[in-house]
């Protein structure tokens, strides 16, 4: 560009700068107080320490609330990627009547208030003896997050030569052996950035999770718990970790979806 | 087309057609491919061309008519049990595997053994001289090498027959122009079918042994590159071929060897063998090749029509001169530079066209 504007740019900097701050600063500011030693977080800060990592770490409440909150994200992970790639296939391979209305049904999940959401799924479960158990956790989410499985494998899907498909039934595979050999292995990027993204959705997802699990509480159902208990700085150190799995999962699905023309070789 | 001289079918058309809703893809297609044979079928974009390859490789079913492979009937058998491997446009390579896998893919998919497809690939991968490349991802590779590999991936089965969608239109004219011969070659060189579909008329009389002209749906003509140069069917072919002049007329009196032709501009003496039986009042359309029409100044002497020159295109050795009458008749007329610069033309001028009667062909197609 010859006429780059140094002002305009320098504001542009400034305004994504801040909104970096102002997005990162409230969990900057917990992960420094989870390494205080201090009882309440204030300034000037105490000494370096991890005993509030040390208190989690022999918290058998925390360890439960995370061995929930990693199995339902493992199985969510699964059934809503396995959903989501049925629902982008279907899109890509076949045209039908009310077609754009099984689209828009497909991806609304994630525009329904979650208060909404976990009202309903807290009535439907519950006349279906399904409330209050991981399942139904599992359940909820993933319902809420196939959709985003859905986009993300519905994108890779359309940068695919619409005669791939065409081609590998042309050279003897039939519609299963070209599913296996050819679709999946172009959307294994995409599969796998699925994965990650809709384990860190069900991960982080808090309401529909505080609505439906009962008594086997994921990990942000505990921190809100926590909260209401005491104002411990053992919370920060929960959110640091937190926000570390979910931040890994999201950096490692960008990876995969970043480049998506290398494909796995 | 004479019976006689076509080898055994490998392909045969009957009565096909191809509806998508309302529309006529393809209207009747009814011809044959002889075994070994290299059929172009060719037209504009939208002619049915690529629809009735996608017929014969089963990706689409006729609407009615049946089509026939190697004596068998093949309506609605799926593509994938079929041996009518296709080069596609687009190449439609596997770009998640290598050089090699694609080629072992067709293999693979009917099972066969790991070492086995290994050793079949690498044969054909020697043939298309892209051994070094084999590890390669496709995305590694020129135009030129991707071809070459759609190429081997099509052939390693060793089918009967192979189908080309246009496979050259992304290269630059030079390498076409290699890729041709390459794919001439081979055809030569393996006996089989290749029936190639393609816009161009210099790939299609370049390369094959018979071309069938379509446009709109309907097969216009089926004949060698020659047959349909010296003699097309009617005025489409005609126009198509780009370098024809073509009248309307009225045959008239009978002469010694024929009939008199009246045209607007003149009249010209036909025979008998060229008008075919048509009687005297006839309508009949003939051309005139560009390069059979002559140019003579006017105070020549010449009989001819008269024209004025609108324009030239220059192509080489030569230039196409195109000229309108006074009535509106076009013209265009193929000479050499110096032929050109002997007659004075330039652009205003006024010139006389003349052609002998031997340079007429009367359109069958468009008779009655």
């Amino acid at each position: 560009m010859g006429n780059e504007n140094k002002l305009i740019n320098g504001w542009l900097m400034l305004h994504i700068a801040l909104c970096l701050i102002f997005i990162f600063a409230p969990i900057a500011g917990s992960f420094v107080f989870s390494l205080n030693s201090d009882r309440f977080p204030s300034l000037p800060l105490g000494e370096f320490s991890l005993d509030w990592y040390r208190a989690i770490w022999n918290d058998p409440l925390v360890w439960s609330g995370f061995g929930n909150t990693v199995i339902v994200g493992l199985i969510v992970a699964v059934i809503a990627t396995i959903l989501g790639f049925g629902g982008a296939y279907t899109d890509y391979r076949y045209n039908f009547f009310g077609k754009s209305f099984y689209l828009a049904l497909a991806l609304l999940p994630p525009t329904i208030p979650v208060v909404i959401m976990g009202l309903a799924m807290l009535a439907f479960l519950s006349r279906i003896q399904l409330s209050g158990s991981t399942i139904s956790v599992v359940i909820a989410h993933g319902v809420m997050c196939s959709p985003f499985a859905m986009a993300i494998i519905r994108l890779r899907l359309s940068q695919m030569d619409p005669d791939l498909e065409a081609a590998a039934w042309n050279l003897g595979g039939n519609e299963w052996a070209t599913l296996r050999h050819v679709i999946i292995p172009f959307t294994r990027p995409a599969i796998f950035a699925a994965l990650f993204i809709t384990m860190a959705v069900s991960f982080d997802e808090f309401a529909v999770a505080w609505f439906v699990s009962g008594l086997n509480e994921t990990l942000p159902v505990k921190i809100l718990g926590f909260l209401q208990g005491q104002v411990s700085p053992r919370i920060n150190a929960i959110g640091s970790l937190a926000f570390l799995s979910s931040m890994t999962l999201i950096v490692l699905a960008q990876l995969l979806l970043r480049n998506p023309n290398e494909g796995s070789k | 087309m004479d019976a006689s001289t076509t080898p055994p079918a490998i392909v045969k058309f009957d009565n096909v057609v191809k509806k998508f809703g309302d529309f006529v893809a393809v209207e009747k297609a009814d011809f044959e491919i002889g075994q070994g044979e290299f059929m172009a079928i060719m037209g504009s974009s939208g002619c049915g061309k690529t629809t009735t390859l996608r017929m014969l490789a089963g990706l689409e079913d006729p609407t009615s008519g049946d089509i026939y492979l190697d004596g068998e009937r093949v309506n609605g058998r799926a593509t994938w049990d079929r041996d009518t491997p296709m080069v596609w446009q687009s190449l439609a390579l596997f770009p998640f595997l290598t050089v090699q896998e694609n080629v072992e893919f067709s293999l693979k998919m009917r099972g066969v053994g790991k070492a086995e497809r290994a050793k079949r690939a690498r044969k054909w991968l020697e043939k298309m001289q892209i051994t070094e490349f084999a590890d390669r991802g496709i995305n590694q590779l020129s135009g030129g090498q991707r071809q070459r590999v759609a190429l081997a991936r099509a052939l390693v089965t060793e089918p009967k027959i192979l189908l080309l969608d246009e496979p050259l239109s992304a290269l630059d004219a030079h390498l076409k122009v290699r890729m041709q011969a390459v794919l001439s070659n081979l055809q030569k060189d393996l006996g089989i079918t290749f029936v190639y579909v393609t816009h161009s008329m210099s790939e299609a009389f370049a390369m094959a042994d018979r071309v069938v002209i379509m446009s709109r749906g309907r097969i216009e003509q089926i004949g060698t590159p020659e047959e349909i140069y010296r003699a097309p069917y009617n005025r489409f072919v005609a126009e198509f071929l780009g370098s024809a002049n073509i009248f309307d007329g009225v045959v008239g009196a009978a002469t010694p060897g024929g009939h008199m032709v009246a045209y607007d501009g003149g009249e010209v003496d036909l025979p008998a063998s060229e008008l075919l039986d048509a009687k005297t009042g006839d309508k009949v359309t003939f051309m005139v090749g560009a390069e059979n029409v002559d140019l003579a100044p006017t105070d020549a002497g010449q009989d001819g029509l008269a024209a004025t020159v609108v324009g030239e295109e220059f192509l080489g050795a030569t230039a196409t001169v195109f000229l309108e009458t006074d009535d509106g008749q076009e013209l265009k007329v193929q000479k050499s530079h110096a032929e050109l610069k002997a007659v004075k033309c330039h652009a205003g001028a006024r010139l006389i066209a003349h052609w002998a009667p031997s340079a007429c062909h009367v359109l069958p197609g468009e008779k009655g």
